[in-house]
């Protein structure tokens, strides 16, 4: 009863073969991205700009973000709405999964060896059956202009 | 935060910013008792409030100053210095009220000094007062006194006392008519109008391609409920502007103050609205220049009567309407602009040199105060002189897609003008196409359209690879809106040319389609793709899809400053001008002789290679078996013997499912040039000959060879036996959009008659022959195909008659236009299929109606 209390929803999915996690509360909704519309000269995680409901959502490549490899089995990404800054952004991703109830206590801090790449923008990690789910920290996920600067 | 406080925190600042706007004119106007209680009022509820919410502080300050107007109210005469000490305890108020908005509480500190002496400037008067007959007033409380005399204010008090109150009345009730929403609220309901329009645009849409249906006529009442809506929320952002001016009068005074100045501020139009958005942004470089016109453009008192001026300078503020924009102008009367100076300090921080001067008009040197870092006051005041300001103003507004412009005379004044949109949230766009990709720009900037290459009489052409634009006397910079954006190589002759107007510079952005304008909702630009310089903000479109809003700016700067330069010297004369035609891609062939033949690519629906040894002969025909269907072949001069090895070159034309394949001895070349045809070669199957790449060149006439080809073209093809609409009116003012559309239409089994003018054609109804069917082009000088259309309906014989129009471009804009001009159908230009089945649509259709 007592660890209940303490635990978090995660909405997890895939992308690039990699299980992530976002706290549920983070995410506003999860929706097929359709008449996306390409912003020239933005950089390649930004995979264009579409309209949601009358707002506009930037959508995010999320594979493109982290660098990894798109896993070309041609089907149409998802997208997990999230919000930041007042703004709407869509997670482009491979596939969305179940939302997982897990206990804070079993978060872990980011494995040492963990891909470069993924602890950039994890906020610690679990150990489920067989597979490591990254928890997204959504705000360096966001955080595009500043790294391309450093 | 607290709600409550909250509330309280916006109220409060406006009363205040009333209050200021109210102690101004009754320092001026002592007697008006009306203004008196008006301030009596607004202080009094602030104290209250104060109270209620337990701000101590507050409610000390405002209890003091209360008091004081107390007095004030009770014929203590007012005086300057009672009402220097009123405002800055109002302004002590408003730093309270600032902390209180960041921390949420009341900082601590005690306001004894200013208690102090609002209390001692109560008690003083309050003596003297009840003594006083009409005596001067007491030198003590009023030392710099007096433009008021007490007894009057009394009795003009009382007088005015009574037909005051049930204005106030008035004023509350209307008040009580009001309710506070929040901005958000608002904001949120104006994205809800916003989708509800693009919902009511798709039904709309819907419902115009199933004719009859029930809806039509509740969609109709939803769309114009929709239309009010949107129109009703406009309406709830929009604020006057009165409200950015509040603070102006207090300004102009504690500058009269500093500067030892007299200054009147005149205000004009005050109740003109726009929207809120707009007005927060025009508000900081409106003070800006009020404060310039105070600092720069009013004299001293002293210069001002040496001048014959009156003693008294004004600042004159103004607002209007003038058609979808608000104009501000803020005038002075004071010295003007000194342009000698403006000119020397030009020349003095390198903005300009003296030849660069030598040419420009007084106008023009006087602009250069917007320059950055520029500033002519001999001394850095505190107000102005900085040489930061007037650039900010200028790119501020600008920046809302305003501009300003300023008119000067010596010794008479000084005015700016301001041109800003009334609202930021809609625009009037123009949506071009690029790469596949739709972008609008905002209308505001373009000047024209151009049409380059296709037939037009404007050409793109190249100056040490600058590509430019003839356009009148001018050679026209230009970039490729593809290009700018990096979405691959332009096709480099044909375009669109979207003629911008980029700060003082004029530049063509070369576009692959024009399809329409609409008013977009702008919407702000996400924050990960603000650093893109050629973007100002997105919109969603009627269809729902999301496009980037260009910036004309941004797409300036992505012309190389040197080119600008090079081009501006290059200045040409009428008679240099070059008549261009038409562009064309040809497919250049030899086949018999050795004289290049030449075909129109789109023509040609694909080029093959087969093998000689498939080529079957059947009734003395040469027949190929081509993707499972038996294919005609045919040699173009005359019977010669084909060959029997190696492979065989053939055009394949395609046509309603059947084929031809025209033998050919060798394909040279693919050439995009402009044809200049010299129409009827005598033979048949030769439409004429053109200079194609310097060598004369024969114009095969494809529509020749497909009757040959079947003996059942003519039967199989001819809708007369119903009896239907046959003869057809071709109208195209390029010759060879005639010669090439006529044999087709007559190998489809029509009479054609084909002329080249909306003139021609309107002469052709009226001479009496019977025309059953026009087929048009939209694009031709004088007439275009769509006042032709409309020119046609007015003519009684020709009532009925199904109109086909040929466009090089067909978007949904131009079919709708279309469609209200009397068009019946839309096919592209080169279309072929499309087009006969359209003719033989649009006949059988006149049929049935006839």
């Amino acid at each position: 009863m007592e660890a209940n209390r303490n635990e978090t929803e995660y909405v997890t999915f895939t992308t690039a073969r990699q299980l992530f996690g976002l706290p549920i509360e983070c995410v506003q909704d999860v929706f097929k991205p359709s008449r996306l519309t390409r912003v020239p000269l933005a950089g390649p995680e930004i995979a264009g700009v579409l309209n949601l409901r009358g707002r506009i959502v930037t959508a995010i490549n999320l594979n493109n973000r982290l660098d990894l490899k798109t896993a070309a089995d041609g089907k149409p990404p998802m997208a997990i709405g999230i919000e930041s800054g007042g703004e709407s952004f869509g997670l482009l991703v491979d596939a969305v999964g179940e939302v997982l109830k897990l206990a804070d206590g079993e978060r872990e801090p980011n494995p040492v060896n963990l891909d470069r790449r993924l602890a950039r923008i994890s906020a610690g990690v679990f150990r489920l059956d067989g597979q490591l789910l990254v928890v997204l920290d959504v705000e360096r996920v966001l955080d595009i202009g500043l790294e391309a600067a450093a | 935060m607290d709600e409550l406080l909250r509330d309280f925190l916006t109220e409060t600042g406006e009363s205040l910013d009333r209050v200021d706007v109210e102690l101004v004119r009754f320092e001026q106007d002592p007697n008006n008792a009306a203004i008196l209680i008006n301030i009596f009022r607004l202080v009094h509820t602030i104290k209250g409030t104060c109270g209620f919410l337990g701000l101590a502080r507050l409610e000390r300050l405002t209890h003091a100053a209360e008091t004081l107007m107390g007095k004030f109210r009770d014929g203590m005469p007012v005086t300057g210095e009672a009402v220097s000490l009123i405002l800055s305890t109002i302004d002590r108020i408003k730093g309270i009220l600032d902390e209180l908005e960041t921390n949420q509480q009341e900082s601590p500190g005690d306001d004894a000094d200013l208690i102090g002496r609002l209390s001692q400037m109560a008690q003083h008067a309050a003596a003297p007062i009840p003594e006083q007959v009409p005596a001067a007033a007491p030198p003590a409380a009023a030392p710099a006194a007096v433009e008021a005399d007490a007894a009057p204010a009394e009795t003009d008090k009382a007088a005015s006392d009574a037909p005051e109150r049930p204005a106030g009345e008035a004023a509350d009730r209307l008040a009580s008519h009001s309710i506070r929403v929040s901005v958000d609220t608002l904001d949120r309901l104006m994205t809800t109008v916003s989708e509800l329009v693009l919902t009511r645009n798709q039904l709309l849409e819907i419902v115009r391609r199933h004719d009859d249906s029930d809806f039509k006529v509740p969609l109709q009442r939803l769309s114009n409920v929709t239309a009010e809506l949107q129109e009703g929320v406009m309406k709830t952002r929009m604020q006057p502007i009165g409200n950015a001016w509040q603070k102006l009068p207090r300004i102009v005074r504690d500058l009269c103050a500093e500067l030892d100045k007299d200054i009147e501020l005149e205000m004009h139009g005050a109740e003109t609205e726009l929207d809120r958005q707009v007005l927060e942004l025009v508000r900081d470089p409106l003070t800006h220049l009020v404060r310039n016109c105070a600092d720069h453009g009013i004299e001293s008192p002293q210069a001002r009567i040496a001048a014959g001026k009156p003693r008294s300078g004004t600042i004159r503020l103004s607002a209007c309407h003038e058609g979808g924009h608000i104009i501000i102008r803020i005038a002075d009367d004071g010295r003007g602009l000194d342009v000698s100076r403006i000119r020397a300090k030009a020349i003095e921080t390198g903005l300009a040199g003296e030849a660069d001067l030598a040419g420009k008009t007084e106008a023009d040197i006087c602009n250069f105060i917007f320059a950055p870092g520029f500033s002519t006051a001999a001394e850095v005041t505190s107000i102005s002189g900085r040489g930061v300001g007037m650039d900010v103003v200028r790119s501020n507004i600008e920046q809302i897609g305003g501009t300003v412009d300023l008119s000067s005379a010596p010794g008479a004044g000084t005015t700016f003008t301001i041109k800003i949109p009334l609202t930021l949230a809609i625009v009037s766009a123009l949506v071009v196409e690029a790469a596949g990709e739709r972008f609008a720009i905002p209308q505001v900037a373009v000047l024209e359209l151009v049409r380059a290459g296709g037939g037009g009489e404007h050409r793109i052409e190249r100056i040490k690879n600058t590509p430019v634009l003839r356009l009148r006397n001018r050679l026209l910079p230009l970039l490729y809106l593809r290009e700018v954006f990096a979405l691959g190589e332009a096709d480099r002759d044909t375009g669109f040319v979207v003629v911008m107007q980029v700060g003082s510079q004029v530049l063509g952005a070369v576009v692959d389609g024009v399809l329409h304008t609409e008013e977009i909702v702008i919407k702000p630009m996400s924050s990960k793709l603000r650093h893109i310089a050629v973007f100002s903000g997105t919109t969603i479109l009627g269809d729902g899809s999301v496009i980037m809003i260009v910036d004309p700016n941004g797409v300036g700067q992505a012309l190389g400053r040197a080119v600008q330069g090079q081009m501006e010297a290059i200045e040409l004369t009428q008679s240099e001008e070059i008549a261009v035609d038409e562009k064309v891609a040809l497919l250049v062939f030899r086949a018999g002789s050795q004289r290049p033949k030449a075909v129109p690519l789109p023509l040609v629906t694909r080029l093959e290679e087969i093998d000689c040894r498939r080529i079957e002969i059947s009734d003395g025909r040469h027949l190929v078996q081509y993707r499972g269907q038996l294919m005609p072949l045919l040699r173009i001069d005359g019977d010669g013997a084909l060959k029997s090895e190696g492979t065989q070159p053939i055009l394949v034309f395609s046509d309603h499912g059947r084929s031809i394949g025209l033998l050919v001895d060798e394909i040279v070349d693919i050439v995009e040039d402009r044809l200049d045809i010299e129409v009827g070669g005598g033979r048949p199957g030769v439409l004429g000959f053109a200079v194609v790449k310097g060598a004369t060149t024969e114009i095969v006439d494809v529509g020749h060879f497909l009757p040959q080809a079947f003996e059942d073209w003519f039967h199989h093809r001819n809708p007369a036996k119903a009896g239907a609409a046959r003869r057809v009116l071709l109208v195209d003012d390029s010759p060879f959009f005639r010669d090439m559309l006529a044999p087709l239409i007559k190998a489809a089994g029509y009479q054609v008659t084909a002329v080249g003018s909306g003139e021609d054609a309107l002469a052709a109804f009226k001479s009496g022959n019977p025309i059953d069917l026009v087929v048009t082009d939209i694009e031709m000088p004088d007439m275009d195909g769509f006042a032709l259309a409309q020119a046609i309906q007015s003519v009684p014989a020709a009532a009925g008659v199904p109109i086909i129009a040929l466009a090089a471009m067909v978007s949904d804009e131009t079919i709708e236009r279309g469609r209200t001009a009397g068009f019946n159908d839309f096919v592209a230009k080169f279309d072929r299929p499309g087009l006969i089945a359209a003719i033989k649509e649009q006949s059988a259709e006149a049929t049935r109606a006839a």
